[in-house]
C-alpha cells in the first residue's frame, strides 16, 4: 500500500462518518418535532453531507483513474464502509438523535482542531471549514441536552434511555488501528486516543448539569473502521443508494 | 483613549483579496464576475459576499477561484454554474472554476456596503460580538427563534417591538 492510498483510505473513513450521519439526519426532513427544528436538522444534515463530499472528492483525486466522489457514496457495499458504528444507528426519537449529535459534536470539534494541524494541507483545509460548522452544531445540541435532560419527566427519561444505548458505541471513536497509527506518525492523521480525556470530561459535566447519568455498564462495540457493521447499515444503504443501484450511472 | 478600538480591522485575507483585484492585469474579468449574484440573496455579488477569491488567465483559459461558504451549501454549485454562464455571455469560453478551502471563508470578508445591502433586503447582517437588530425597525429587542433559518447561513429571529420575523446572517 502506497502512502497516497493510506491517505485516501483515511479520507474515505472520515467521509463515511460524515455521509452516514448526514443521511441519518436527513431522514428527519419533514418529520421534525416543529418547523424550526425540521429546518435545523436538515441544515446540519447538509453540513455533514457537504463534509462527506469534500473528503470523498479528495479520496477520488488520490485514487485517480477517473474515480468520483459518487463512487464512494453509491457504489460500495456495507463491508466497504468504514464509518464508526455510532453514526449508523437508526435515528430513534428526537432525544436519541440529539444525544448522538451532542456526543459527535463535542468529538468533532476536538478532532477537527487536531486535523487542522495535519501535514496534509487538503485535510487541514477541510478541517478548518468543518470546525466552524461543528461549533454552531454544538451550541444547538448542547442546548437540547439541557432542555431535554432538565425538562419534563418524559424528556429526561427519553434522553437517559438514549445515552444508555449510545454510551457503549463511544469508545470506538477513540480507537486507533495500524493505518491511522502510521498516518499519525507521519503527521497526517489525528491521534484520537489523545482526545478521549477532554471529551469525556466535557460530556460528563454537561450530562451532570442536565441530570443525566452516565451508564455504569461496561460494554462496548466496535468494528466500523474494519467494515464490520451493525444490521442497520444495510437498510440505510438500500435507501441511500437505491437510485444508483436501480439505474447505474444515472445523472441528474 | 484608544481611538482605534472601535474600528474593525480588516482581516489579512480580505486585504489580500482586494489587492489581487486591484493589481490584476485583467480587471475586465473581475467586472464580469460582479454580475454574478448570490442565488439565495440576489442583491449581493459573489465578490461582495467574499466568495470570489481570484480570476486570472492561465495559458489560454480563465481560472476562477472561489471559497465555499458552508460545506453543504447547495448555492455553491449554482454559483459555479452562474460564473461559467456569465463568462460565456461575456465571450470567454474556456473557463474553469476551482474551489479553495483554506483559509476558510468568514463573514469578515463581507464588505460593510454588502452588509448594508443585506439589511435593506430584510436580512440582519452578521455582527461581531453583538445581537442583531431588527432590519425593519432597528430595535435591538430581538429574540432568536431558531439557530437555523431559511438556509444554513442564517438563523431566525423575531423582533420584540414590531413583531417582524427576520433572518440573521450568522457571524461565521
Amino acid at each position: 500500500m502506497t502512502a497516497d492510498y493510506a491517505v485516501r483510505d483515511y479520507a474515505v473513513r472520515l467521509g463515511d462518518d460524515a455521509l452516514i450521519l448526514g443521511h441519518r439526519l436527513s431522514e428527519w426532513c419533514s418529520r421534525g418535532p416543529f418547523l424550526e427544528e425540521d429546518l435545523a436538522l436538515s441544515n446540519v444534515a447538509l453540513d455533514f453531507i457537504g463534509r462527506a463530499r469534500m473528503f470523498y472528492t479528495y479520496a477520488a483525486e488520490l485514487t485517480g483513474d477517473g474515480a468520483t466522489e459518487d463512487q464512494f457514496a453509491y457504489q460500495r457495499d456495507c463491508r466497504d464502509f468504514t464509518n464508526h458504528l455510532i453514526h449508523e444507528l437508526p435515528r430513534g426519537d428526537f432525544a436519541f438523535t440529539m444525544a448522538r449529535q451532542y456526543l459527535i459534536d463535542v468529538y468533532s470539534i476536538a478532532f477537527m482542531q487536531a486535523l487542522q494541524q495535519s501535514s496534509d494541507e487538503r485535510l487541514a483545509g477541510i478541517a478548518s471549514k468543518a470546525i466552524k460548522e461543528s461549533r454552531y452544531h454544538l451550541r444547538r445540541s448542547e442546548d437540547w441536552i439541557m432542555r431535554l435532560g432538565d425538562g419534563t419527566e418524559e424528556s429526561n427519561r427519553r434522553l437517559q434511555d438514549a445515552v444508555n444505548e449510545l454510551w457503549g458505541f463511544t469508545p470506538e471513536l477513540f480507537e486507533m488501528d495500524a493505518l491511522e497509527g502510521d498516518l499519525v506518525a507521519s503527521g497526517i492523521a489525528v491521534d484520537v486516543t489523545a482526545l478521549k480525556d477532554d471529551w469525556e470530561r466535557s460530556v460528563r459535566s454537561t450530562f451532570a448539569e442536565a441530570n443525566i447519568s452516565i451508564p455504569d455498564e461496561d460494554w462496548q462495540v466496535s468494528g466500523g473502521r474494519q467494515g464490520k457493521h451493525t444490521e442497520w447499515l444495510g437498510h440505510l444503504l438500500s435507501d441511500l443508494q437505491f437510485v444508483q443501484r436501480a439505474y447505474p450511472g444515472l445523472e441528474w | 483613549m484608544n481611538a482605534g478600538a472601535n474600528i474593525p480591522l480588516m482581516p489579512v485575507e480580505q486585504l489580500e483579496r482586494q489587492l489581487r483585484r486591484r493589481n490584476s492585469s485583467s480587471p475586465a474579468l473581475w467586472d464580469v464576475l460582479d454580475t454574478v449574484m448570490d442565488p439565495e440573496i440576489p442583491v449581493i455579488s459573489i465578490w461582495e459576499l467574499g466568495v470570489l477569491q481570484d480570476v486570472e488567465w492561465q495559458d489560454d483559459r480563465i481560472v476562477v477561484t472561489i471559497t465555499p461558504t458552508y460545506s453543504g451549501c447547495p448555492a455553491m454549485t449554482v454559483i459555479a454554474e452562474d460564473i461559467e454562464a456569465a463568462m460565456h455571455d461575456a465571450g470567454y469560453d474556456a473557463v474553469e472554476v476551482t474551489t479553495q478551502l483554506s483559509p476558510a471563508w468568514t463573514t469578515d470578508w463581507m464588505s460593510s456596503a454588502a452588509k448594508n445591502k443585506l439589511r435593506n433586503y430584510g436580512i440582519a447582517p452578521p455582527a461581531k460580538d453583538s445581537e442583531p437588530s431588527c432590519p425593519q425597525c432597528d430595535s435591538t429587542n430581538v429574540k432568536r427563534i431558531s439557530e437555523f433559518g431559511s438556509t444554513a447561513c442564517k438563523s431566525l429571529y423575531q423582533c420584540g417591538d414590531c413583531a417582524e420575523l427576520f433572518d440573521h446572517f450568522k457571524n461565521f
